[in-house]
């Protein structure tokens, strides 16, 4: 135990230095194999591997949905390490996230759909990603987008329209990611993404009243 | 010291059961059950109103002559129940937080076992021995 709380005191917050870069190298090799194992590329066969990658994310999603802590008011900084004596070991953290601040007094914050969706901008993206979502549109009718300029699993792939064929399939995951944590949150969502200009996507997410 | 520990999920359906080995086992499933009723009572009464202030312990739902029920939910709507003998005077405020905190991060991390599909009953050896330290040791 004494071991893992000193490894917790690497840098503001325990951040892991090396954690960003190896998810984007697990994500290339999983795109990477799904795609190799399917020669006669037919409509079908991308389907299923695209499906195969969004139930990934999914099931990642929804790990995280009950990992992380509930939204911060925007009054107090949400990365101070703050000392709390029922605080998880560090290394049942997953890799890439940080380790979480804690509120005075656990507390349910989710008010309606849009403090969720803002949740899924700051503060989810903000540990898979470590970056803000650039912006979130809402019709207020149940359509969300959200957009982010510089997606850090497109941005090492090109900056501009080449290459854009392949990059659907790098987002499937990610919408999965957000759909999952989306439904461990109690909202039923269908969740897709476009790319106009890599690494420039928009995620849009439609809430399905039942 | 608890003496009946369960997990609860959504649909309210539990997701793990346990209570100390007596002769009449069924008494404390049907207390969570009847317990789940007033979880949802608290957690709607609150809904409206005080949304800010809506904590995830909500203390203590009912008491009956011998025992003491406690409840919990999470921000996706999984309860934790806790039913504590009355005659165990000395157990605080502070010490049934501690525990929910403790069923709650044990529940997170049964969550993230890629091993594990949501909604299926926790088999986790790390949450039973967790339970475990949490019950009321009977010879």
């Amino acid at each position: 135990m004494r071991a893992r709380s000193a490894g917790r005191s690497l840098g503001a917050g325990g951040r892991r230095m090396a954690d960003a870069v190896l998810f984007e190298f697990l994500h290339t090799e999983m795109v990477a194999e799904l795609w190799a194992h399917d020669p006669d590329s037919g409509p079908g066969g991308q389907n299923m591997s695209l499906s195969v990658l969004e139930g990934m994310g999914f099931r990642v999603g929804q790990a995280l949905g009950e990992r992380n802590p509930a939204w911060l008011p925007p009054s107090s900084s949400p990365w101070a390490p703050q000392a709390w004596p029922g605080d998880p070991p560090a290394s049942a953290w997953p890799k890439c996230l940080p380790l979480p601040p804690r509120l005075s007094r656990e507390t349910l914050a989710y008010r309606e759909e849009l403090d969720i969706l803002k949740f899924l901008c700051k503060d989810l993206w903000m540990a898979v990603f470590q970056k803000q979502m650039d912006s979130l549109r809402t019709n207020h009718q149940g359509t969300y987008v959200l957009q982010d300029n510089s997606f850090p699993l497109l941005i090492r792939m090109a900056s501009g329209l080449q290459y854009l064929e392949e990059a659907p399939k790098f987002l499937a995951f990610t919408c999965g990611l957000l759909r999952g944590t989306l439904c461990t949150l109690g909202v039923k969502s269908l969740v897709t993404a476009s790319v106009a200009a890599l690494p420039a996507c928009k995620f849009q997410v439609v809430i399905q009243k039942s | 010291m608890a003496v009946c520990v369960a997990v609860i999920a959504k649909e309210n359906y539990p997701l793990y059961i346990r209570s100390v080995p007596t002769e009449n086992e069924l008494k404390f499933h049907y207390m969570v059950h009847t317990s789940l009723d007033v979880v949802d009572e608290k957690i709607s009464a609150m809904g409206k109103a005080l949304v800010d202030q809506r904590e995830l312990y909500l203390g203590l739902l009912y008491p009956t002559e011998d025992y003491k029920v406690y409840g919990y939910v999470t921000n996706s709507r999984v309860k934790f129940v806790m039913v504590v003998d009355s005659s165990n005077t000395a157990l605080r405020d502070n010490e049934i937080r501690s525990m929910f905190r403790k069923l709650h991060s044990s529940y997170t991390d049964v969550m993230c076992n890629p091993f594990y599909n949501p909604g299926d009953r926790i088999q986790s050896r790390a949450f039973d021995s967790m339970v475990t330290s949490m019950m009321i040791q009977v010879c």
